[in-house]
């Protein structure tokens, strides 16, 4: 059993004990409710978290945003950051939580030709392996990143309000 | 508004980004390759005919490396990737399999196939019809002209030869038909090249034709053409053939590659090396 699945299964758990749960059950990839490509509630049900955000950004196992694109502020902690996609500089003032959270689950909802990956997406793949072992996936697969873990990601990029001097 | 109002601050923000010293797209590096101080590559051209609408100009991965490795491709002995062509002459020369042939038997030297490379993958005598790469023209050969035991498409062996077969070409322009023939090859080979495949959902087109020259973290991505192929990879201090490559590009989209040796990768490998048509042959070039 997956990790997340044993998430669910506890959360489901401990609805059928009649219980509080503690933690809201994530959003299923392919129930995720996108108005026009905008997002406007969690989907795990929980806050974001900037620091874990920075790293699933920077991780290369985790998001690797940097890999195309460069925020300068970050120039300092980390080199080489990639040209394909636009500048994140002042990302977090010129785009809201439900847009920012929409477009790294799927982007293609807004830009249908981009080349950035859907990082919340489960399903509807041409010949999808399973991650980088070149054998075939049967979907739904897990998405590129968890729930939280868009979450996190989002609240890291709301932090970066301010454009360079 | 809102969809206009936020596309205005993309705009906006690139430009600001423009002046601020934020990362910048690397240009195509001018250079010129001249191999043993003699042999002049064409490493720039304008766009053929069917590409004119999406290139203005057709460029060598050379231009996108490094001047170090750029520089390993000026001279044969800095070259590992001739190392390896010389290998395959020796393996030219041996003779193997209960014909009693060798390559050298029918072929002579390795020079009587200089300009076969301009046109890999062919149709040709003995693929009876079918669209062939040379891997399946040496294996011909050697199953039925030599008796031998085939050698795997992605081996040593076949790599070495390839890199030799491929160095008989150098300098000469990339010469592939797209018609006739070819046609329906051709046009395979370019809904792969379309087509965006695993979970990243990428296609060729997405990194090679609309990103060349933007960097991938430190990786400057080229156009993608194949006529440095067999190539020598620093990564991987070996040759790589071009189907190798090809299913390294789709792994790294989390997708299910074609088989090295499938017809889907020998008509992609037609579809790019015409996109390429005009370069000059570098094969066994230098690549990171």
């Amino acid at each position: 059993m997956k990790a997340s699945q044993k998430i669910l299964s506890l959360v489901a758990g401990m609805f059928a004990l009649g219980g509080t749960a503690l933690h809201a059950e994530p959003v299923h990839p392919d129930e995720v409710v996108y108005e026009d490509w905008l997002v406007t509630e969690s989907l795990s049900g929980e806050p974001g978290d900037a620091e874990r955000g920075y790293e699933v950004y920077t991780s290369r196992s985790q998001g690797n945003c940097i890999a195309c694109h460069s925020i300068t502020a970050l120039l300092e902690d980390v080199q080489w950051h990639g040209t394909v996609g636009p500048s994140l500089d002042g990302v977090g003032a010129r785009w809201e939580e439900a847009d920012l959270r929409g477009i790294v689950a799927n982007a293609k909802n807004l830009y249908p030709d981009t080349i950035m990956p859907a990082f919340y997406k489960s399903s509807g793949f041409i010949r999808p392996g399973q991650r980088f072992t070149m054998q075939p996936a049967e979907e739904p697969l897990e998405p590129i990143l968890s729930a939280q873990q868009i979450e996190d990601v989002v609240a890291y990029l709301l932090t970066l309000t301010e454009y360079p001097e | 508004m809102r969809g206009f109002a936020k596309g205005a601050g993309i705009v906006l923000a690139g430009v600001m980004a423009l002046g601020l010293g934020a990362p910048l797209a690397a240009q195509p590096i001018e250079d010129t390759l001249i191999v043993n101080e003699e042999l002049e590559m064409t490493t720039r051209i304008p766009a053929p005919e069917y590409m004119a609408e999406i290139f203005d100009e057709v460029i060598s991965g050379w231009h996108f490396r490094t001047g170090e490795t750029r520089d390993m491709q000026r001279d044969d002995f800095d070259n590992p990737g001739m190392l390896f062509a010389e290998q395959g002459r020796d393996a030219w020369n041996t003779v193997e399999g209960d014909a009693g042939h060798s390559c050298a038997s029918c072929h002579e030297g390795p020079e009587s196939l200089a300009g076969y490379w301009t046109q890999n993958p062919r149709i040709g005598g003995d693929s009876n019809g079918e669209l062939w790469a040379a891997e399946q023209y040496i294996n011909n050969c050697r199953e039925t002209r030599m008796e031998a035991e085939p050698w795997g498409w992605d081996s040593n062996q076949m790599k070495n030869m390839t890199a030799l077969i491929a160095s008989q070409s150098r300098g000469m322009p990339m010469n592939i038909t797209t018609d006739g023939e070819y046609a329906e090859h051709w046009e395979l080979g370019k809904e792969i090249y379309y087509t965006r495949y695993g979970q990243m959902q990428l296609a060729c087109a997405n990194c090679h034709e609309e990103n060349n020259g933007q960097m991938i973290r430190a990786d400057h991505l080229s156009q993608g053409h194949i006529n440095g192929f067999p190539t020598y990879r620093l990564r991987t201090a070996g040759l790589v053939s071009r189907h190798n490559r090809f299913r390294g590009c789709i792994r790294d989209t989390r997708g299910v590659p074609y088989g090295i040796g499938s017809p889907e990768f020998v008509a992609l490998e037609l579809y790019l090396a015409s996109r390429g048509n005009g370069l000059s042959v570098e094969g066994p070039a230098v690549r990171n």
